[in-house]
């Protein structure tokens, strides 16, 4: 998304007086659509004009000063075997012989210095970083020493000092950033004699592999190798082979690195903040329903404690009505059974007075006597 | 509730010894982890391992993290189940259980200073530079935070063995912040385990890549802690029980029986969206390849048979059966992340360029375990982890 | 917020970075907020 300076200046008039041109860049940057720094730099490596001289090796080696390789890059030998990267080797140049090609073909392998490198995603210290020159920079400052980005890798470039005990490092081509910021080229590309490394800037280099292969279609497969790949990359291939058959994989995809884990990255916050409401709400709701179990336990046993009582004061209210009717009947039946003895007792006294028993015990009383 | 005293272990009365079969064998190991230990930082790790450029992470990361991390889910499953589900029975079984994640996570850590480059910078990622856009500081990060939550959700049983009265009132007050806290770490570090590899398609092989590869890690821990409980309390029964009270032995096979219907379940879940998976890429035609076999004896005899056995196990009531299922679920949990990581990772390179793991790089893996069964077997004898302390029998 | 990304990396590590910081912000106001929610409930059991 890079600004030019005609554009800046339209917008700048544009923009007096008015929102426009804010609300017109604020709706770009919605589309979310990356084309890497501009006028960052690259390497062309044309596969048809390597001879596997083994040169840019030994250049990689002395820019960097790293150790002496135990076999010596004059010796062509080592080609007889598929090499890769390692830690004191940054760049190592490989033979193929494919089918249908008469001679041999020689690839050189390097770090691809990619547009959205996946070992910048992987690195949670940011000891890698893509700089605006195009370089895909290590810091060993930062770097814990974890791998991910030799995991994440998809061309398998960056290698690791695994014999070093203290301060082991990873380790990958540079692109010659120091060199690049005094503005000379990559020490690989000045001492290749077949020019088959060109320095320059990305957009340029894809300008000339297309022009390449306009003019030389018999020659070159019909395909930049890095102008897609994994969203792109600055170092860029056009070979006169299958690049399949150069062990360079064509099911790479175009998909840049970073988008890969993008999906998975913005749920975690989701994540949390949904899982801080769903959790708390899940215990609510089986708390709630240990209360309300609790709460119909107890109107339950309420119930039942009510029942009972009701049952209980109805039999003590049939109980005592059955115990006052028992009491009048009995009070009734004594005084019954005193009126008789009475009764009794006033026919045995009075036989002679009166031929007629007594019949009627009440006749005794004196204001009923009807005696002469 | 009164708990007698646990009774001192019979092998002690019986020959007051220290060298018990136990500790030969594990103090041989945790010697000779020593003498690795050692090696690897003073000849570094190439000395020992089988790693190389190609194959940069070996059974370090794919047994001691990936597999490590798994089996330690059973803390946040049976606090989940506890404390947010409701299933207060299931209190027995919290704290062997978060001791054991715990301790697992807390070897986790160990286990990656041996492998990683400058062990001595791993809270580099955490306080000093951040790099957001991996899913490796997510991990990081969770990993981080976690340990502190497992070590706080622990601390009652040892401030119960301490008797420090007013530590242990204060823990018991934020207990259910950890818990919740604890199952939100949980479920984003053992997703972004998985999602680890979603970076990597091309090394992958297409019938355990799929984008819903944090799902079926999230998912199948879920019943890896659930498994391991099982499992370790049938351990815990065989070699321990002296230190079980009676709450604990009871309980425990309600926990599980009712982990095996559950696990049993998720199971058959978890097979239903691999499915899923392979639908979406349209990878049916690699189940008849040599890979897709292997594919399916994980699939179908490691989750496929074990949820069967789960299922037949409740429907029986037959602890048994549960336990055996237990055992062998924890074997497929092992299987599919070895696969992901060692055995299907970087499957096209021809086998000559494949990594097997060196004699050195097992034996460190065994020595780190070890310490792990020594340190629980001490924690569970000395602490009231398996049994309530009668001073504190409410608030186990 | 103007800051010109000219990478998918840039643009993940600013917005993933903040995302982070907002997570913190939710563990915190969201328990917050449910306090205050069920602040007249009846007292809640503590284990």
């Amino acid at each position: 998304m890079g600004i030019t300076r005609r554009q800046f200046f339209g917008w700048m008039g544009a923009a007096v007086g008015s929102q426009a041109a804010f609300a017109s860049q604020a709706k770009a940057a919605a589309t979310n659509h990356f084309t890497g720094h501009p006028g960052s730099f690259g390497v062309l490596h044309d596969i048809s004009r390597c001879i596997g001289c083994r040169k840019c090796e030994a250049a990689c080696n002395q820019v960097n000063k790293l150790p002496a390789p135990e076999i010596p890059f004059d010796d062509r030998a080592v080609l007889g075997q598929i090499r890769r990267p390692r830690a004191e080797a940054y760049t190592v140049v490989n033979q193929f012989k494919p089918k249908n090609k008469p001679a041999a073909v020689f690839v050189k392998t390097q770090c691809n210095h990619c547009l959205e490198p996946a070992c910048v995603s992987a690195c949670f210290v940011k000891a890698l970083t893509k700089s605006k020159t195009g370089a895909v920079v290590y810091d060993a400052s930062l770097c814990v020493g974890c791998r991910y980005c030799m995991i994440a890798c998809p061309f398998d470039i960056p290698a690791y000092e695994y014999d070093n005990p203290f301060t082991p490092e990873i380790t990958k081509c540079t692109l010659c950033q120091p060199r690049i910021e005094k503005n000379q080229r990559p020490g690989c590309v000045d001492a290749c004699p077949q020019e088959a490394l060109t320095f320059g800037a990305r957009e340029d280099l894809i300008k000339i592999a297309g022009q390449r292969i306009d003019k030389y279609p018999d020659r070159y497969e019909k395909h930049i190798y890095g102008e897609h790949e994994m969203g792109g990359c600055n170092w860029l291939y056009i070979a006169n082979a299958p690049f399949t058959d150069l062990n360079m994989r064509e099911d790479l995809g175009i998909t840049p690195a970073p988008a890969l884990t993008s999906g998975a990255l913005a749920a975690v916050p989701v994540v949390v903040s949904l899982w801080v409401v769903f959790i708390n709400g899940l215990r609510a709701i089986s708390k709630r329903k240990e209360q309300i179990a609790e709460e119909e336990k107890i109107q339950a046993v309420n119930a039942a404690v009510e029942t009972e009582k009701g049952r209980f004061n109805l039999e003590i209210k049939q109980i005592k009505e059955k115990a006052r009717t028992e009491k009048e009947a009995a009070v009734e039946k004594e005084v019954k059974k005193a009126l008789e003895a009475a009764a009794q007792t006033l026919n045995e006294i009075k036989p002679a007075q009166t031929t007629e028993p007594v019949k009627n015990a009440e006749t005794l009383l004196p204001e009923k006597q009807e005696n002469t | 509730m009164e708990h007698p005293a646990p009774a001192p272990p019979a092998s002690a009365i019986r020959q007051n010894t220290v060298f018990t079969p136990f500790n030969i064998i594990s103090g041989t190991i945790i010697i000779i982890g020593c003498v690795l230990t050692v090696l690897r930082f003073t000849k570094g790790i190439g000395a020992m391992t089988n790693l190389n450029d190609t194959n940069p992470w070996g059974i370090w990361i794919g047994f001691d993290l990936l597999c490590g991390v798994a089996l330690a889910a059973g803390g946040y499953v049976t606090c989940a189940a506890c404390y947010i589900f409701g299933f207060k029975h299931f209190r027995c079984a919290v704290r062997p259980a978060v001791l054991t994640a715990f301790l697992g996570y807390g070897l986790v850590v160990f286990a990656l200073s041996y492998d990683v480059g400058r062990p001595w910078r791993l809270p580099y990622p955490i306080f000093l530079s951040q790099g957001t856009s991996s899913i490796l500081f997510e991990v990081a990060l969770c990993v981080f935070l976690y340990l502190n939550v497992l070590m706080l959700e622990f601390s009652p049983a040892a401030f119960e063995w301490l008797n420090w009265k007013y530590a242990r009132y204060i823990i018991g007050k934020v207990s259910m912040v950890l818990v919740i806290f604890g199952i939100i770490l949980s479920t984003l570090h053992q997703s972004s385990l998985g999602a680890l590899f979603l970076l990597v398609p091309s090394k992958v092989h297409p019938l355990w890549l799929s984008g819903y590869l944090p799902v079926y890690f999230f998912i199948s821990s879920i019943f890896a802690g659930m498994s391991m409980v099982i499992f370790e309390h049938s351990l815990v029964e065989r070699f321990l029980h002296h230190k079980l009270d009676l709450e604990h032995e009871v309980e425990s096979n309600n926990v599980a029986m009712g982990f095996a219907k559950s696990a049993a379940f998720l199971m058959m879940g978890y097979i239903m969206i691999q499915l899923i998976g392979i639908a979406m890429d349209n990878d049916w035609k690699y189940l008849f390849t040599r890979w897709g076999l292997w594919y399916l004896v994980e699939i179908v005899g490691f989750v496929g048979l074990p949820a069967i056995l789960f299922a037949i196990g409740f429907r029986e009531q037959n602890i048994k059966l549960i336990q055996m299922a237990a055992w062998w679920t924890v074997l497929g949990i092992v299987l599919n992340r070895l696969n992901i990581s060692l055995i299907a990772f970087n499957w096209q390179l021809p086998l000559a360029q494949r990594y097997f793991p060196s004699w050195m790089e097992i034996m460190t893996t065994l020595f780190i375990v070890t310490i792990g069964v020594v340190a629980f077997k001490i924690i569970v004898t000395l602490m009231p982890v398996l049994y309530a302390h009668p001073d504190f029998p409410d608030d186990h | 917020m103007e800051a010109d990304f000219n990478t998918l990396q840039e643009f993940m590590t600013h917005t993933k970075g903040i995302a982070y910081l907002l997570i913190g912000v939710a563990l915190v106001a969201l328990p917050l907020f449910w306090r205050f929610l069920t602040a007249r409930d009846e007292k809640k059991q503590t284990f």
